[in-house]
């Protein structure tokens, strides 16, 4: 793997475990049993079970922080144990809990931490720091010179993140990287993270306790129990559809089925069309209209097709349709909402259904408590995983 | 030169002001009169202080860095140094006569010993120190143990070697006036030449603590030059 070319930010490498086994001496059980996995290049796979299930061992093991008592890791097709830990470790991204940045470095010097260790230029090594500075969205004329402590949090974690990334590596393994930061802007780096991923498609590997984390990051999940056995490997929708075993469906816990509306959005589903009718529209008209849609309730919308309200039977009992509203068109729900905030919007507005609006406040259809009884029922191959979801309205 | 001085009194108190000095007072013009006979012994001092610190920090930190990969050796290399700590230095210099003679290998010799403590388990509490992440993160990049070593460890203990060093520089001023019983000269030896008069006393005394303080003041400044992250403010 040649690290001379300038990086384009596109190398990503496939991973594969195979029948990994790591035990201590004097323990009984393995740490990691005889896990066997595979990553496609290109995808965050994330490794999340109870503490002690061994999932830090099994990403430790990549990067041969720990070594393999048996099995083997391939990271494109070559296994680790024939490399030398420090080489190996310098084409590989490594970002943990604590960040782990160096206090006596400034922040420039420790993205060019394994940069410097390759022997790259001066020139090169800085062009690169600014450009991964941008990559993580810090500015690098007011961020490069301080040192950690000078830092909040968030930006200790983005520099983490650059840091790793500094010489393009194929693979990235991260340890419980939004760990220590509050949730508001775990939820805030998480994003951020997934922006990124999206541009640099990098292998990841991605250790967590959170099984909300590992859904909302991984394409792939693997779920690992005590004694460092692998419960089930499948994409976040699948997990949450059909789990294994007893362990799992108890791990992802008893509200999966909502924790399967946030990986959909309102636009992934099909959804009701209502009869659209206008005043001053002939009643005829608005009465087939009715006749002919999956809503026996006309909804009324103005010239540029936003909702106005749902018309009352009295806006149809003259000749032409007149301004009677039944009720308004609250809660108006928009094609971007996951599943899960538009059930909430339904529930908490009282009511059945709600029209469905797109990016200029049209009417799209109608969302419906049932129609998104119908979602859950979908085939989990057609829900997309968390990653693609949560970025395909952006 | 050094031994020869040993042999001098200074019995001459007749220059300057001769009531004062008959008194036996504090008297500057006495002192004006007679600093020279203080500069070679103050030299002498400086020399003592800064090669025992100098030596006793090469050999502390030779041991911190053995007892870094061999965490076993840290409690008898603790034990031995303690032992040197604890011994009084006007017994180690007389118990070195025999064997090294009178001269500045006796006194330099028990002024290292009597550093290496201090120094060896500032140096071991500063490797100690560094974060576990920041080692983990280290190694996980590909620093190999030598490169975290150098890169990591040793710069983030700074602070606490160069305090050890302070403590070792301070005492060893002080020790160091003990000097002379080896042969080895120094400014007790101006002092114990003549202790009964407070001028004598005062001159070579203070200059004693002035060298310490001097010397502090140095490693505090090359500190602060060469740990400036410790100054990055938190925001």
């Amino acid at each position: 793997m040649s690290n001379e070319q300038p990086s384009d930010g596109h190398r990503a490498a496939t991973l594969e475990f195979r029948d990994a086994t790591k035990r201590y001496p004097g323990q009984e059980q393995p740490a990691v049993d005889g896990l066997s996995l595979e990553v496609p290049a290109g995808e965050i796979c994330v490794l999340v079970g109870p503490s002690g299930c061994g999932k830090t061992t099994a990403m430790r093991m990549v990067n041969r922080m720990i070594d393999i008592t048996a099995g083997d890791i391939l990271l494109d097709g070559s296994s680790v144990r024939e490399r030398r830990p420090a080489e190996l470790r310098r084409e590989i991204g490594y970002a943990i809990q604590q960040i782990g940045l160096f206090p006596h470095l400034t922040i420039a010097d420790n993205i060019a931490t394994v940069p410097k260790l390759l022997g790259w230029s001066k020139d090169r090594i800085a062009a690169r720091v600014d450009e991964l500075l941008e990559l993580v969205q810090l500015d690098p004329h007011d961020t490069r010179s301080r040192y950690p402590a000078q830092l909040s949090g968030g930006q200790r974690q983005r520099d983490g993140v650059a840091r790793a990334l500094a010489v393009d590596p194929p693979l990235m393994l991260m340890d419980e990287p939004f760990g220590a930061i509050d949730p508001i802007n775990r939820e805030r780096l998480q994003n951020e993270f997934l922006r990124l991923q999206k541009e640099i498609r990098k292998t990841v590997v991605f250790v967590t306790h959170d099984i909300d984390e590992a859904i909302k990051m991984g394409d792939r999940i693997a779920v690992l129990k005590q004694g460092g056995k692998l419960a089930q490997y499948a994409p976040p929708a699948e997990l949450l559809t059909f789990p294994a075993d007893p362990f799992v469906e108890d791990f992802v816990g008893a509200d999966r089925a909502l924790k399967r509306l946030a990986l959909q959005r309102v636009r992934d589903i099909d959804l009701w069309r209502p009869p659209l009718v206008r005043v001053g529209e002939p009643v005829a008209e608005a009465r087939a209209k009715v006749a002919d849609s999956d809503l026996p309730y006309p909804l009324l919308i103005d010239d540029e097709g936003r909702p106005l309200g749902w018309l009352s039977e009295r806006g149809l009992a003259g000749e032409r349709v007149e301004r009677m509203l039944r009720s308004s068109a609250e809660p108006v729900v928009e094609l971007d909402d996951v599943l899960r905030d538009a059930l909430s919007d339904l529930l908490q507005a009282e009511t059945q259904y709600g029209p469905v609006v797109d990016a200029r406040g049209r009417v799209a259809g109608v969302l419906s408590v049932e129609v998104i009884g119908h979602a859950l029922k979908a085939d989990p191959a057609d829900v997309p995983s968390g990653a693609d979801s949560l970025l395909a309205g952006e | 030169m050094i031994s020869q001085l040993a042999q001098v009194q200074i019995q001459d108190r007749s220059a300057g002001d001769a009531s004062c000095v008959a008194d036996n007072g504090f008297c500057p013009s006495w002192i004006a009169v007679n600093f020279d006979r203080y500069v070679d012994p103050l030299l002498q001092h400086i020399f003592l202080t800064v090669v025992a610190v100098a030596i006793g920090f090469a050999l502390s930190f030779a041991l911190a860095l053995l007892a870094h990969r061999r965490r076993w050796l840290i409690g008898p290399i603790t034990q031995v140094t303690g032992i040197l700590y604890t011994l009084p230095s006007i017994a180690v210099f007389f118990l070195l006569l025999p064997l090294t003679g009178r001269g500045n290998v006796t006194a330099l010799i028990a002024l290292v010993g009597y550093s290496l403590l201090i120094i060896f388990r500032n140096i071991t509490a500063g490797l100690d120190n560094v974060p576990r992440e920041t080692k983990d993160a280290g190694r996980g990049m590909g620093l190999t143990d030598r490169q975290l070593l150098w890169r990591v460890e040793l710069p983030l203990a700074l602070p606490e070697i160069m305090a050890g060093l302070r403590i070792a520089a301070t005492t060893t001023v002080g020790l160091a006036t003990l000097a002379f019983f080896a042969g080895a000269g120094g400014l007790g030896e101006q002092i114990f030449a003549d202790i009964n008069f407070k001028s004598n006393v005062v001159v070579a005394g203070g200059l004693a603590v002035a060298l310490a303080a001097l010397l502090d003041g140095l490693i505090l400044l090359v500190q602060w030059a060469i740990t400036p992250w410790t100054r990055a403010r938190t925001v």
